[in-house]
């Protein structure tokens, strides 16, 4: 077994794990935090998005051992005081998600690539979402959502 | 309370967001129970083989195993196979289908047997040393091959690889096709679509071994259709009412998780002999394989029509890959487009006839559009061919065929009622907003210029039907199920309300929808709606969520149940304000007497007066409380027009969509936002299906596209903004004059997109590309046609 | 997906993890984890042992170094694409780190992990044979060597490291201006290139043109060079893209169409370098 020590969402978690242990099963089985999920086996769909030290990472592609010591920011950590964060809001007024599955990667992939870049166009919103798969939404309102978090006007007519 | 408005048509914000966008959802991978073990699944690397044997005892030995079960060592379990809920012909072939092969594996992926443990590891650990002895066996994967004598069977008591044949045929077929001065015959292969639900499939068996009770989670579409079908075909002694079932939030359907599947029944069977609650989800390389596919469809196409285009007659007949098993409606997937291929014209003759084949490949089944988008796929790239032929613009040829306007019932050669249409307007209005003359103006441009990048524009004016019903139709096309569906509307006391629906949402925004429809009949407050579903324990009447009937069927039931609340309040009304029924108007929640409006009633006034009692009108019954199981009467038929504008780059091939518009009538729209987003998700499904996706199998019949690495599921960087707008022709089916749109999308973009590619290069003799429209066939199509090179099929 | 069973070691500097490489029997590195653990998901592979050297801070750097630029092997795709030295001294390079996988691969994917993994259609490891990058490996009792990419990518997945040796650092070569191109022709954003080019302009040394995906390894286009150096024009040199390479056959495209692919490609490529 192996001590991980890990900030989460600013709080400190510690549990004992097989070093086999994905971070995104830790944060689900060891820490109770489902709010992540798991879409694909393969890195491809982003679903399991989410922050280490402030950068979106594939939760199911790193260890936990890895991220041992390390601030982490999940989909649960993004709303504060009761109130949503400016992405968490804007998928809601602009309908950027239908049965939700994706979303949680998605809005740690915004949070993510906001940060490098607080004012993209449509074009490179879309090329930061290129690992984020969604089956529902065409992605439209998605892309509409992060632009709308950002103040950036959109590029969609309806 | 909030104060009445109206909700119906406006962009209501939805109700379910709050749990989804802050990670407090529970998918089934997020629930657990007390005690809970796992599942792991063995699986067949072969397509098709014998099983020798299954050696399970060092799986056993291994830590935390609590069984290891073959499909022989499971075989008392079951009173029946998996079912097929739809055997399309007196003389369909069906197979059985154990949930778990015992002697003979037909696909791979195939179950063979299962692990239970302590946790997820263990029980993938110990499934690796499960050691299964297999005799492989000739394999066959296409369905036009398995039809030719001396073909592998895949089932050979069966002796024939052919289910059954299915036909339709009305007018004089082979008069009008030996007559008809033009005759258009075009071919198309439907690939393999893989649905790829985010979410893939999970299930967790909960027993209460004390009343021989069990509660199945599941991401599930269908909670009640699972329920009946479980317990009346496969699991053996376990009465229905003893079964529970439960869809938690379910991420993303499809048509793929309208299905009764081995792994829920096996988690019944495991449950009962543990006695413990146990959960298996599936991983995405499984789900490539154990989740059924879609799609898979040869086509030959006839057209007839006049020297001018004028359509005459059309024909089309279908070879359709079923996959190694019939699902719960695979048989009826083409079915499901039989009557569509004239799509919105009316030519004289009509025939249809589709041959359903087993392979040694995953069952197909339903998939988004589910027989409607290969209908609609072969009357519009058809319809190209056509205008090609006798030298018309595509759009000039669609509006000499479509039919005029109606708003009544109105016969179409297949033998369908139409319920409303205007398919001209659409069309016009499409053209409109992408600027077609100025597109062609481009396009000829670049033609002359002999441009590298070439332009391309496509049409597809598609209709589809939705609201699978009414359930004599049903009858007739001999699906096991009725088409109905059911709500409940509860007005409790302290003026809250309470509905209960049978359709399952697994991200259509059902609990946003239901709530406006209710909360505008009865004037209160969207946010005093709750909107329950997906557990049969709560909503025991219902036939779920599928072909985008849930509007359709289960709004409108909604709509009656609706009614009869009024109704009822009204009688109490009358009686507490002291008038008859007539002197009451009702408006906006409230019944007032005409002439003294101050003297007025609401229906939470109304809803406390029933519970209370104290003075209620004779032989009425307390509480007010409604529910209507709804049947309709006829189908609906939403139909849009959807252009796209492709730029293909003719050296390599490349497809980029420059512009998509899509004018869509859904008749009347409650929530333009939910329309909308249904709407993308559908177009981008389509378009996924034109140019990327494809399931591809090799000769032995193993999945070559085995991930979401090799399975192109699209991201945004692929993909355009799209321009939507909308007619609103409302439906005569039902007094909401709804329609659906679930599946609009997917059903009306690929052939819009294929036919862009196709007149992006269609003068340099390229007449028709496969789906999907690789940079790689696109560069042989030009090859080809130029004829500069060896060439092959595109 | 979860891996079969490992041990976990973290190592705090090269010469602990190659002790650990040494005295383990199958184990392997993990740097960003990138390259190893999907196929440890799929249990396609199956180390005894991790040897986590993720935390070695002095081998995550970038710095001139005369006319060459010193890029550590656990320099992260991300920080590779960012950086000013490169974006200012060899452009190429930061352009098409920023092409790998996606942002999430590219924070915690390293160039050094990417290289050492040796995948022929990997963007990185065709853009340093064009460069003509060296390898700088780390051995047992402090030995060190450097390899040329030329001779670094032996193989599919066969890069020239011993089970007990480590990648330390990669150096490419200032070619500020020097025309360049790379083109990373691929079905989708995230996907591995169906072919790739990396191209550089004649400057000094003569044209470089290298190919991702159309062999067992990276690819020198070498008759498309000396097309070149001949004085050939671009379309004409490139004609013979596909020279001497052997592309392989796969859902995403035939062979026939790479090697046709390669030759448009190329041809794009050189003269964009030359327009550069």
């Amino acid at each position: 077994m192996t001590r991980v020590q890990v900030t989460v969402n600013g709080v400190e978690r510690e549990a004992d794990v097989e070093p086999r242990t994905l971070l995104v099963y830790f944060l689900r089985e060891s820490l109770g935090l489902t709010g992540t999920n798991v879409g694909c086996d393969t890195s491809s769909c982003g679903a399991c998005t989410v922050l280490i030290g402030g950068e979106s990472v594939k939760s199911c592609t790193v260890l936990a051992a890895q991220a041992d010591g390390r601030e982490i920011t999940t989909i649960e950590g993004m709303a504060r005081d009761g109130e949503m964060h400016p992405l968490q809001e804007a998928f809601h007024r602009n309908h950027g998600l239908q049965c939700g599955y994706c979303t949680p990667g998605m809005i740690m992939a915004a949070a993510s690539y906001l940060k490098e870049n607080p004012s993209p166009t449509e074009e490179e919103v879309r090329m930061a979402l290129e690992g984020n798969l969604c089956r529902c939404t065409g992605y439209q309102n998605i892309v509409t959502s992060i632009l709308d978090a950002a103040g950036q006007p959109s590029g969609a007519r309806a | 309370m909030a104060t009445a408005q109206r909700y119906v048509g406006g962009g209501v914000l939805r109700k379910e967001d709050p749990e989804l966008l802050t990670g407090q959802a529970h998918f089934i991978d997020d629930i657990t129970a007390p005690g809970m073990a796992w599942m792991f699944v063995v699986r067949s690397p072969f397509a098709h083989a014998k099983i020798r044997s299954v050696e399970t005892s060092s799986a056993g030995a291994m830590p935390g195993v609590i069984a290891v079960w073959s499909g022989k060592d499971l075989a008392d379990e079951w009173q029946g196979s998996l079912p097929c809920a739809w055997p399309v012909t007196e003389d369909i072939q069906m197979p059985t289908h154990w949930p778990v092969a015992q002697d003979e594996v037909r696909h791979q992926g195939e179950a063979v047997a299962v692990v239970v443990a302590e946790t997820r590891a263990q029980a993938k650990d110990a499934a690796e040393a499960v050691s299964v002895d297999y005799d492989p066996m000739p394999v066959v994967t296409d369905a036009e091959q398995a039809l030719k004598s001396g073909a592998p069977l895949v089932h050979a008591d069966l002796d024939t690889n052919r289910s059954y044949t299915w036909t339709l045929s009305a007018g004089e077929v082979d008069k009008v096709f030996a007559e008809a001065p033009v005759v258009v015959k075009e071919r198309y292969y439907h690939p393999r679509l893989i649905p790829n639900a985010i979410e893939p499939r999970g299930a967790m068996a909960v027993p209460s071994p004390a009343q021989g009770e069990f509660t199945l989670y599941s991401a599930t579409q269908i909670p009640h259709i699972l329920k009946t079908a479980l317990t009346a075909f496969t699991i053996a002694n376990l009465p229905e009412s003893k079964l529970r079932v439960i869809a938690p939030d379910v991420g993303g359907g499809f048509g793929s998780k309208l299905n009764v599947y081995a792994e829920e029944a096996v988690l019944l069977a495991a449950a009962r002999r543990t006695g413990r609650p146990i959960k298996w989800i599936e991983e995405r390389m499984e789900n490539y394989l154990s989740t059924i596919q879609g799609r898979d469809v040869y086509q030959d196409v006839e057209l007839a029509a006049s020297d001018d285009g004028k359509l005459l007659g059309v024909r089309a007949h279908l070879v359709a890959d079923m996959g190694a098993y019939l699902q719960l409606v695979t048989p009826g997937i083409p079915l499901l487009g039989a009557f569509l291929y004239h799509g919105v014209y009316q030519p004289l003759a009509y025939d249809f006839a589709c041959t359903g084949v087993f392979t040694n490949k995953t069952p197909t089944d339903a998939y988004r559009g589910a027989g409607r988008p290969e209908a609609t796929y072969a009357i519009e790239r058809a319809m190209d061919a056509l205008a090609r032929r006798v030298g018309k613009d595509p759009a000039a040829l669609r509006r000499m065929n479509f039919m005029a306007p109606f708003t009544e019932p109105t016969d179409v050669i297949s033998g369908l009622k139409y319920d409303s249409g205007d398919y001209a307007k659409q069309l016009d209005r499409a053209l409109e907003i992408s600027e077609y003359e100025q597109l062609r103006k481009e396009q000829q441009a670049r033609r002359d210029a002999g441009d590298v990048r070439q332009l391309g524009i496509g049409l597809s004016t598609y209709i589809e039907m939705c609201g699978l019903a009414p359930s004599q139709v049903l009858a007739a096309l001999r699906y096991v199920a009725g088409g109905w569906d059911a709500a409940t509307i509860r007005c409790l006391p302290t003026g809250a309300v309470v509905v209960v629906t049978g359709t399952s949402p697994h991200g259509q925004g059902h609990v946003t929808s239901w709530a406006q429809i209710v909360a505008d009949a009865l004037g209160v407050s969207m946010d005093d709606v709750d909107v329950l579903h997906g557990d049969t324990a709560v909503s025991p009447l219902g036939m779920d969520t599928y072909g985008s009937r849930s509007l359709a069927v289960g709004g409108v039931a909604l709509h009656f149940a609706a009614k009869k609340i009024v109704e009822k309040a009204r009688t109490i009304a009358a009686h507490e304000l002291e008038v008859s029924e007539d002197d009451l108007a009702y408006e906006a929640g409230t019944f007032s007497v005409k002439g003294a409006p101050d003297r007025a009633r609401t229906i939470p006034q109304i809803a406390f007066s029933a519970w209370t009692a104290h003075n209620l009108p004779p032989d009425t019954e307390p509480g007010l409380e409604a529910t209507h199981v709804y049947d309709p009467g006829n189908f609906t038929f939403p139909a849009g027009a959807h252009v796209c504008v492709v730029e293909v780059d003719t050296e390599t091939g490349e497809v980029s969509i420059e512009k998509y518009v899509a004018v869509d009538d859904c008749g009347t729209v409650i929530n333009p936002m939910i329309v909308e987003g249904q709407v993308h998700g559908g177009i981008t499904q389509g378009i996924a299906e034109a140019l990327f996706e494809e399931g591809v199998y090799d000769d032995d019949g193993n999945l070559l596209t085995s991930s979401m690495t090799n399975y192109l599921v699209p991201s945004a960087a692929e993909l355009p903004m799209y321009e939507l707008d909308r007619t609103v022709t409302p439906s005569s089916t039902n007094p909401m004059g709804v329609k659906g749109i679930g599946e609009a999308g997917t059903i009306a973009a690929p052939p819009a997109v294929v036919n862009a590619v196709i007149d992006a290069v269609s003068h340099l003799g390229v007449t028709h590309i496969e789906k999907p429209v690789t940079p790689e066939r696109v560069w042989r199509a030009i090859r080809q046609a130029r004829g500069d090179g060896k060439g092959g099929a595109a | 997906m979860i891996p079969a069973p490992f041990e976990y070691a973290r190592a705090e500097t090269v010469d602990q993890a190659i002790d650990l490489l040494s005295s383990n029997e199958d184990a392997k590195i993990l740097a960003g984890g990138h390259s190893l653990l999907p196929l440890m998901r799929l249990r396609l592979a199956r180390p005894s042992m991790l040897v986590d050297i993720g935390r070695i801070r002095d081998l995550s750097y970038i710095r001139q170094d005369d006319d060459e630029i010193a890029i550590g092997a656990l320099t992260r795709h991300h920080d590779v694409a960012n950086s000013e030295v490169l974006q200012e001294l060899c452009s190429i390079v930061p352009f098409a780190a920023a092409q790998i996988g996606d942002p999430q691969v590219r924070h915690v994917g390293t160039i050094g992990g990417s290289v050492a993994h040796a995948d022929p259609a990997s963007d990185m490891p065709a853009v340093l044979l064009a460069l003509g990058a060296t390898m700088t490996v780390r051995g047992p009792r402090g030995d060190s060597r450097v390899v040329p990419a030329s001779d670094f990518f032996r193989g599919l997945f066969e890069p020239d490291l011993a089970p007990n040796e480590v990648l330390a650092e990669i150096r490419v070569p200032v070619t500020k201006g020097r025309g360049w191109s790379f083109i990373k022709f691929a079905r989708r954003a995230q996907d591995w290139a169906l072919v790739g080019v990396a191209a550089l302009a004649a400057n000094g040394s003569g044209p470089a043109v290298a190919l991702a995906n159309m062999g067992d390894r990276p690819l020198r286009a070498s008759r498309v060079e000396e097309a070149l150096a001949g004085g050939a024009d671009p379309a004409t040199a490139a004609a013979w893209a596909d020279e001497g390479t052997s592309p392989p056959s796969d859902p995403f495209g035939s062979a026939e169409y790479r090697r046709e692919l390669s030759k448009v490609l190329v041809r794009r490529a050189i003269e964009e370098a030359i327009g550069r």
